[in-house]
C-alpha cells in the first residue's frame, strides 16, 4: 500500500515545486504579480532588464562558465580514467578525490580563494624571497573580471562528482577486454579508451554532465566568493535584485530569471553541438586509423589535473584551518606568529543558531528523502519495472533547471502561503535537491541485495513489515546510512534555496559563510568553512562506523 | 481435496508466451517428486511459483494444494513452504541461534522455550552448542545443516528444494541428501526437488519428471 504512494509522492515533490516555482518566476517577468497589483501583460520588464548595464556580459560569463567548467572537468576525468583505470594509482587517486564530493561548493571556493589570493598561502610561500613582495601585491587574482578563478573553483568541485558518476558506469563496459583489443591493434591507451569505451560510458553520465552545465551556468555561491564583482555573473546579480527591499525590483529579478533559463538552455544546446563535434572527430580518427600511441603526455595531464584539483582544495582547507586558529599573521609570513582559540570562542554564540538550522533542515529533509527513496525502490522491485529514461530525467530535473529560475518563484508562493522562512518550507526546498541524490545513491546497493534472503524470510512465515525491518534494513544498514550521509551533505551545501526560502531569518553555516565572503576575514571564514567541512564528514563517519560497531561480531557484514 | 500431501493441479509456467512447465502431480507425505531439467528450463520458476515469489515477468496459472489448503491463493508468508536454495543464505547479521529463533512461529512466546527449541534443533543436525557462532565462520557443511534446521523449525507443510546439494563436495553431498530426506520422511513432509544432478534424483527415490529437453 504505502510503497505505491512512494513514486507518486516523489513525482509530486519533485515536479510540484519546480512547476509552480517556474510559473511564479515567469509570470511576474511578463507583468503578472497580483501582490503588487501587476495584472497586465507587458514586455516592459524585459526591456528594463536589457537596459541594465552590461547585462549581456553577465549572461555571457554565465554561459562560458557553464560550458568551460563541464568541458575541463570532463576532460580531466576522461583522460585520467583512460590512462589509469585498472592501475594501482587509480585507486589511490580515487581515494584522494572522493571525500571532496561531500564538501560544499562554498567551502571549496573559499579554500581556493585563500590559497591563490594575493595575500594567500601560495604568495606567502614564495614571498618575499622569490617575488620581493613585502605587502600583498595589488593583483586581481580572485574575483578576476573574466571569471577564471570562479571556473577553477567550479572545476575542482565538479571533477570529484563526474569521477564518481564515471566510476558507477565503469562496471557496465568491458574495459579490460576493450583495452586489450585496442592495444593489440596498436592504439595508444588513451585513444583506445576514447574510441572503444568512452561512448558507452558517456551515455551513462550524460545527465550528470548536463547537471554540471546547469549548475555552473547559474551558480551563485561560488560566484559571490570567486567570481567577478563589478560585472557579476547573471545569477549572482539576480540574487541581489531578489533581495532588494524595493519590491518592484521583483519584476526585474523575474525577467532576469527568464534570461537565466535561456542562458542555461543555450549552454546546454552549445554542449549538444560539442557532443556532435566530438563524435565526428573520433569517427574521423577511427576511420583514418590514427593510433595516437605516443600518449604519455596526455595521460600525465589527466593524472596531474586530478591530483592538482584535489591538492588545491586540501591545501586551501588547511590554510583556512590555520586562519581560524591564527593570532597575529602578517604578510608574507607562511605561518601565524601565534595560535589562539579566540576566534572560535568569539564565534561560538553566533554560530549556534545557524548550526541548529543546518542540522534540523539536513536531518529532516534527509529522513523524508530516505523514506521516499526506499518506498520507490520497493515499488519498482515489486512491480518488476525499473524506471525508464523519462523517470530518470524527472529525477534529474531539480539539477537541470537553474536553481534561481524556480526557487525565486517558489519563494513568492511561500510568501502567499505565509510560510516563508519557516522550517517546514526550508525542509521542502531542501528535499527537492536531496531526493535525487538519495535515490541515486541507494539504487545500486538496493538491487545488489540478494532477494533470496527476503524469500527465505517469507517462507519462514514472516510478513512484509517483519521481513523489511528484521532482514532487509539490517542487512542494508551501511547502504541506507551512506544514502543518508549523501543527502545530508547535499543539504548542508545548499546555498541559494536556503537564502531565498530562509529569507535571512533562517540561516545555515553555508549561507552565513557566503555572506562573509566580501569581508574577507580569514579567521571567521575559517571557522565557518571548518563546520561546512565537518558536518558532511560526520555524516559519512556515522555511515562507516555505526554499522561496523553494531555488526562487529558478524564477518559477513563487514565490507 | 481433503487428502494429505502436495497436489499440483495443472500448474503452468510461461515466459513470453512460451510454456516452460506444465504439470499435474500428487506428492504424498514423506515422498519426493524430482523435477529435472537444464538451467533455464523453468524448474526454479516452478518452485518460486509454489513458494509465492515468482517474478511478475513470468505468466503462471494452475493451483496447488497442501494438506487440503490451496496455497496458490495465499501470500508467500502464509504458505508454510520450507525452501532450501543451493546457498544456505543464513542471515549474516544474526548468530546461528538468532537465525533459528527467527524461524520459530510467533505463537511460541516464551524466550526460554524459543531458545531451547533452537538448541534442540541444532542438536538434531549434529551441531549442538554452536548457537553463539557467527554464521560466516561455519564450514560449508555446517551452514547447510543450520539452513536445514532453520527450515524445519518454521513448521513447514512441505519442502521445496532448489538444487540444495550442488555446492557441497561429494562426501558432504551424500550426507546432506540422507539427512534432508530422512527428516522429511520423519515429519511426513511432501518434497519437491528441482535439480540437474542424476544422483540427487536417485537418492530422492521418488518419481522423476523431466522438462525442457
Amino acid at each position: 500500500m504505502l510503497n505505491r504512494l512512494g513514486p507518486t509522492l516523489t513525482i509530486l515533490l519533485l515536479t510540484g515545486p519546480i512547476a509552480f516555482g517556474l510559473a511564479g518566476t515567469v509570470l511576474p517577468a511578463l507583468g503578472f504579480l497580483p501582490a503588487l497589483d501587476g495584472m497586465k501583460f507587458t514586455l516592459a520588464h524585459l526591456r528594463d532588464l536589457f537596459s541594465e548595464p552590461a547585462i549581456l556580459i553577465s549572461a555571457g560569463l554565465s554561459l562560458v562558465a557553464g560550458v568551460v567548467t563541464a568541458f575541463l572537468s570532463l576532460l580531466a576525468v576522461m583522460l585520467f580514467v583512460a590512462g589509469f583505470a585498472g592501475t594501482r594509482a587509480f585507486g589511490r587517486v580515487q581515494h584522494l578525490v572522493s571525500p571532496l564530493l561531500s564538501l560544499p561548493h562554498a567551502a571549496a571556493a573559499f579554500a581556493l580563494a585563500f590559497l591563490i589570493a594575493p595575500s594567500g598561502m601560495l604568495a606567502r610561500l614564495v614571498s618575499p624571497e622569490m617575488t620581493g613582495w613585502e605587502r600583498p601585491p595589488d593583483l586581481l587574482i580572485v574575483n578576476d573580471p573574466m571569471g577564471l578563478s570562479m571556473m577553477a573553483g567550479l572545476v575542482v568541485k565538479e571533477i570529484p562528482f563526474l569521477l564518481l558518476m564515471t566510476l558507477a558506469a565503469l562496471p557496465q563496459v568491458p574495459l579490460r577486454e576493450t583495452r586489450m583489443l585496442t592495444a593489440s591493434l596498436g592504439y595508444g591507451r588513451v585513444a583506445g579508451f576514447v574510441l572503444g569505451s568512452w561512448p558507452a560510458i558517456y551515455r551513462q553520465i550524460r545527465l550528470p554532465v548536463f547537471a554540471v552545465i546547469a549548475f555552473a551556468s547559474s551558480v551563485v555561491d561560488v560566484a559571490m566568493i570567486l567570481g567577478p564583482t563589478r560585472t557579476a555573473p547573471l545569477a549572482a546579480r539576480l540574487v541581489t535584485w531578489m533581495n532588494d527591499p524595493d519590491l518592484s525590483m521583483r519584476y526585474l529579478a523575474s525577467a532576469g530569471a527568464l534570461l537565466q533559463l535561456a542562458v542555461t538552455g543555450l549552454a546546454l544546446a552549445f554542449w549538444l553541438g560539442l557532443e556532435r563535434l566530438g563524435a565526428a572527430l573520433s569517427k574521423r580518427a577511427a576511420i583514418r586509423g590514427w593510433r595516437f600511441n605516443q600518449d604519455a603526455l596526455l595521460r600525465a595531464a589527466g593524472l596531474a589535473m586530478m591530483i592538482l584539483s584535489a591538492g588545491i582544495v586540501f591545501a586551501g582547507l588547511a590554510t583556512l584551518a590555520l586562519w581560524s586558529f591564527a593570532g597575529l599573521w602578517q604578510f608574507p609570513d607562511a605561518l601565524p606568529a601565534s595560535f589562539t582559540l579566540r576566534t572560535w570562542m568569539r564565534m561560538l554564540p553566533s554560530i549556534l543558531e545557524p548550526l541548529q538550522t543546518t542540522l534540523l533542515a539536513g536531518l529532516l529533509s534527509t529522513l523524508i528523502a530516505s523514506v521516499l527513496a526506499i518506498l520507490c525502490l520497493m515499488h519498482e522491485e515489486e512491480t518488476g519495472r525499473r524506471p525508464g529514461r523519462g523517470a530518470l530525467t524527472l529525477l534529474y530535473l531539480p539539477l537541470l533547471v537553474p536553481q534561481v529560475a524556480f526557487v525565486f518563484g517558489l519563494q513568492l508562493l511561500l510568501i502567499y502561503a505565509g510560510v516563508l522562512a519557516t522550517l517546514p518550507a526550508l525542509v521542502l526546498a531542501h528535499l527537492v535537491f536531496v531526493m535525487p541524490y538519495a535515490y541515486l545513491s541507494l539504487k545500486e546497493p538496493w538491487y545488489a541485495f540478494d532477494r533470496r534472503y527476503d524469500w527465505i524470510a517469507a517462507s519462514l512465515g514472516k510478513g512484509r513489515a517483519r521481513r523489511f525491518f528484521s532482514v532487509r534494513l539490517p542487512v542494508m544498514t551501511r547502504a541506507v546510512l551512506t544514502m543518508a550521509a549523501v543527502g545530508f551533505a547535499v543539504s548542508v551545501g545548499l546555498y541559494l534555496p536556503t537564502v531565498l526560502v530562509g529569507a535571512g531569518r533562517l540561516t545555515t553555516v553555508t549561507t552565513e559563510a557566503v555572506a562573509l565572503a566580501s569581508g574577507g576575514n580569514g579567521r571567521v571564514i575559517g571557522v565557518y568553512a571548518f563546520w561546512q567541512m565537518l558536518l558532511p564528514m560526520m555524516g559519512f563517519a556515522v555511515a562507516t562506523f555505526v554499522p561496523a560497531l553494531i555488526f562487529r561480531r558478524f564477518r559477513g557484514m563487514q565490507v | 481435496m481433503g487428502e494429505e500431501g502436495l497436489f499440483l493441479d495443472g500448474v503452468k509456467i510461461a515466459l513470453g508466451g512460451r510454456v516452460l512447465v506444465e504439470l499435474t502431480r500428487e506428492v504424498p507425505p514423506g515422498e519426493v517428486l524430482t523435477v529435472m531439467g537444464p538451467s533455464g528450463s523453468g524448474k526454479s520458476s516452478l518452485l518460486a511459483y509454489l513458494a509465492g515469489f515468482l517474478d511478475p515477468a513470468f505468466g503462471a496459472s494452475g493451483r496447488a494444494w497442501v494438506d487440503g489448503i490451496e496455497i496458490t491463493a495465499l501470500p508467500a508468508e502464509e504458505r508454510h513452504a520450507g525452501v532450501l536454495f543451493q546457498d544456505p543464505l543464513l542471515f549474516p547479521h544474526m548468530d546461528v541461534a538468532g537465525n533459528l529463533i527467527f524461524a520459530l512461529p510467533q505463537s511460541l512466546k516464551s524466550r526460554a522455550a524459543r531458545r531451547a527449541q533452537a538448541e534442540a534443533a541444532l542438536e538434531g543436525v549434529g551441531l549442538a552448542g554452536m548457537g553463539d557462532r557467527d554464521p560466516a565462520t561455519l564450514s560449508g557443511g555446517q551452514k547447510a545443516r543450520v539452513a536445514l534446521a532453520r527450515v524445519l523449525l518454521s513448521a513447514p507443510r512441505m519442502l521445496l528444494l532448489d538444487e540444495p546439494f550442488s555446492k557441497l563436495d561429494m562426501e558432504l553431498r551424500q550426507q546432506m541428501r540422507t539427512l534432508v530426506f530422512d527428516k522429511a520422511r520423519e515429519r511426513g513432509l511432501p518434497v519437491l526437488l528441482v535439480t540437474h544432478d542424476e544422483a540427487d534424483a536417485e537418492a530422492a527415490g521418488g518419481e522423476i519428471v523431466r522438462i525442457g529437453s
